[in-house]
């Protein structure tokens, strides 16, 4: 099973690194490789792409490596729930945070990260949050005098 | 000439004492090794997290000052991870998770107390070890460097980044494709030389690159969080540790006191390559340790001698690994490359003039080391009782703080709440690269070194008029192009073995008959 997930994790490493190869290849011959006596902008872009690609498909195709170490092998579950609330957390920070103030911006972000955890409750979700962001405010706000502005409305 | 060497570094040393022991200078020392080892301690956060978040704090103070922290938080958090190693056994930090297999059985004979004691006095001893071996050997190594032009700066990167990449954790060729991704993320942005902007697919927030800050934090900060949310087992301890447990026996002092001097010497040999940072130094000086042991049967149920020599070997490496990083301006790992990125922010050219040019800076940072290490033992002893309360902070309560902390100093390095969302995509990405068994840290190392790559590339070809063997036919050069080469053929002999050792087993198990089990 783990030998399996192993194998099949190397064939999709190896893509993705094949993958931002690929890009930067893109991107190298639109900007202009030039020649080793004049280089264009693109020729770092695209050695770097050709190595990136090269090393996808190493990754791909060799075996997968023993385990080192410091490898933790922990059995994988999606942690949807703990995933979603630290994304919509720090989201909701940029949204609320440059469009009311500081104050909604700290409370939401931490309140929804918060929510993340399986033995969180709205109550103690709610005491955390406020707790952080008094002394959020207190600290980036007067102490360190952060240009945003505690509650604000629309774009300032 | 021996002496005269030894006088001048004594005068320069004492030129630095001065300038650390300015109040401000000595006040950030304490706030960085303080924030160091707080982190060190809680569980779940890392020194690269912390160094990157008061990196926007450190824009605006003298750039003395703003190193002096920086350094202080990385070796003040390697104290405080050996605490969470030794009473819990949590390795919470890589280069103390060796200290956990005799540290933790000592806790539970009722002698943690003797085993972070001697802990403190390793890491001391290894310590200063580590910084006096950078009083001596970086000027030494600066001096060679002056004669440097760009194809011997551009080859000896290289080779720093391939060291960087292959020798540390994980597989060498996964490495390779992280640095070379940090490379390519360096090159983000309008281009120095042409004024072209390059992969900003028409983002007018790229076109000053990617902001160091928020890859670092998206990196070492949101990845982690997305790795350790539920995942983090509650911790509970009822050890309770005072003061007066701290006192360890004459005997034990004597069965530690070469083990300790063994571990500072492995750990400084393993600062000066490049890639083998702390972690490496200390697993080394454990084997080390137990194969030269008269009773290496004792190892794994408490043995002293495990404790004591990887932690001296880890803080004496952690204090080498400035050595390259300020005498060359090559970063051994992603903190050093986080150091260089705060110098070069602060408008400060890394590289072999910096001791020259700014003797404040090295020299202040050399007294600081000192310093600071006799402020760790004086918070570690006698306010032991507050950081083993301190362990106990669960996660579920840090990490929605940090994830605020991250939110606002993301956005204080440039007021831009793009960068924020720039954070949070490096952050994702780094997560399913982790997922995918990348280490991130080599990221961090290309990012910082890649558009020096780029220019003296440039400027090599530029004076050899297009002539790749131009690298070859400079002798300095060439001996870096060589060990890269080096480097390169061990890995693959490396791999060639551990293939034929797969297959061997392989053919084993079939003629047996039987179904793949797990090595005992």
């Amino acid at each position: 099973m783990l030998r399996e997930w192993k194998k099949k994790r190397e064939v999709f490493a190896g893509g993705l690194i094949f993958l931002f190869g690929l890009v930067a290849i893109v991107e190298g011959r639109r900007l202009g490789v030039g020649s080793l006596k004049a280089m264009g902008p693109g020729y770092v872009p695209m050695a770097l792409g050709i190595l990136l690609s090269v090393l996808g498909v190493l990754i791909a195709v060799a075996k997968p490596a023993l385990p080192t170490f410091d490898q933790d092998e922990a059995p994988l579950t999606a942690e949807w729930r703990g995933w979603g609330c630290i994304l919509l957390g720090v989201i909701s920070f940029i949204v609320l945070g440059k469009y009311t103030g500081l104050v909604p911006g700290a409370f939401s972000c931490v309140f929804i990260s918060a929510l993340g955890d399986r033995t969180a409750t709205i109550k103690s979700a709610l005491v955390l949050s406020a707790a952080v962001t008094v002394f959020g405010i207190l600290l980036f706000y007067y102490l360190l005098r952060i240009p945003i502005p505690l509650f604000s409305w629309g774009v300032t | 000439m021996g002496r005269d060497v030894i006088s001048t570094a004594l005068a320069d040393l004492s030129h630095g004492f001065g300038v650390a022991l300015e109040l401000h200078n000595l006040l950030y020392c304490f706030l960085g090794v303080l924030i160091g080892q707080i982190v060190g301690v809680l569980p779940g956060m890392g020194a690269m997290a912390a160094m990157s978040l008061l990196l926007p704090l450190t824009f605006a103070m003298q750039p003395v000052a703003a190193i002096l922290m920086l350094a202080g938080i990385f070796y003040g958090s390697q104290y405080g991870g050996a605490i969470c190693s030794i009473l819990l056994n949590l390795p919470c930090h890589p280069p103390h998770a060796i200290t956990c297999l005799d540290g933790y059985p000592l806790t539970r004979q009722g002698k943690g107390g003797t085993a972070l004691a001697i802990t403190m006095i390793g890491s001391f001893v290894g310590a200063s070890f580590g910084i006096t071996e950078m009083v001596f050997f970086a000027p030494y190594l600066s001096e060679i460097a002056f004669k440097f032009g760009p194809a011997e700066i551009c080859s000896i990167m290289l080779l720093g980044l391939l060291a960087g990449s292959t020798l540390a954790r994980g597989s060498a060729i996964k490495g390779v494709a992280m640095t070379a991704l940090g490379l390519l993320l360096g090159v983000v942005g309008t281009d120095v030389n042409t004024g072209v902007t390059r992969f900003t697919f028409g983002v007018l927030d790229l076109y000053n690159g990617v902001e160091i800050i928020a890859l670092a934090l998206g990196l070492f900060g949101i990845a982690e969080f997305l790795k350790n949310v539920n995942r983090m087992a509650p911790v509970n301890t009822r050890v309770k540790l005072r003061f007066r447990d701290m006192r360890p026996s004459r005997k034990d002092l004597k069965t530690a006191a070469f083990p300790m001097l063994r571990g500072t010497i492995i750990g400084s040999l393993c600062a000066l390559i490049p890639g083998t940072g702390p972690t490496i130094a200390s697993f080394v000086s454990y084997a080390i340790e137990k194969k030269i042991s008269r009773t290496p049967e004792r190892f794994g149920h408490g043995a002293i001698e495990g404790v004591a020599s990887p932690e001296a070997s880890t803080h004496s490496s952690v204090q080498g690994d400035f050595i390259p990083t300020m005498s060359l301006g090559i970063p051994g790992d992603a903190v050093m490359a986080l150091i260089l990125g705060a110098l070069i922010i602060q408008g400060i050219q890394p590289g072999p003039q910096l001791i020259s040019d700014h003797p404040d800076i090295f020299w202040g940072l050399i007294a600081s080391f000192w310093i600071g290490n006799i402020i760790l033992v004086f918070l570690n002893v006698p306010l032991i009782g507050v950081w083993v309360r301190l362990l106990t902070v669960p996660y579920r309560v840090l990490y929605p703080a940090a994830l605020f902390f991250i939110c606002v100093g993301v956005y204080s390095a440039n007021n831009s709440f793009f960068d924020v969302g720039e954070t949070l995509v490096i952050g994702v990405v780094g997560y399913v690269l982790l997922l995918l068994d990348f280490h991130p840290a080599p990221v961090l190392l290309g990012f910082v070194l890649g558009p020096r790559v780029e220019e003296n590339f440039r400027r090599a070809m530029l004076v050899s008029r297009g002539d790749i063997w131009y690298f070859m036919h400079r002798p300095i050069s060439a001996v870096f192009v060589a060990l890269c080469a080096l480097l390169i053929v061990v890995q693959i002999g490396f791999w060639l073995r551990r293939l034929s050792k797969q297959r061997r087993e392989m053919a084993i198990r079939s003629k047996v008959g039987m179904s793949p089990q797990p090595k005992a």
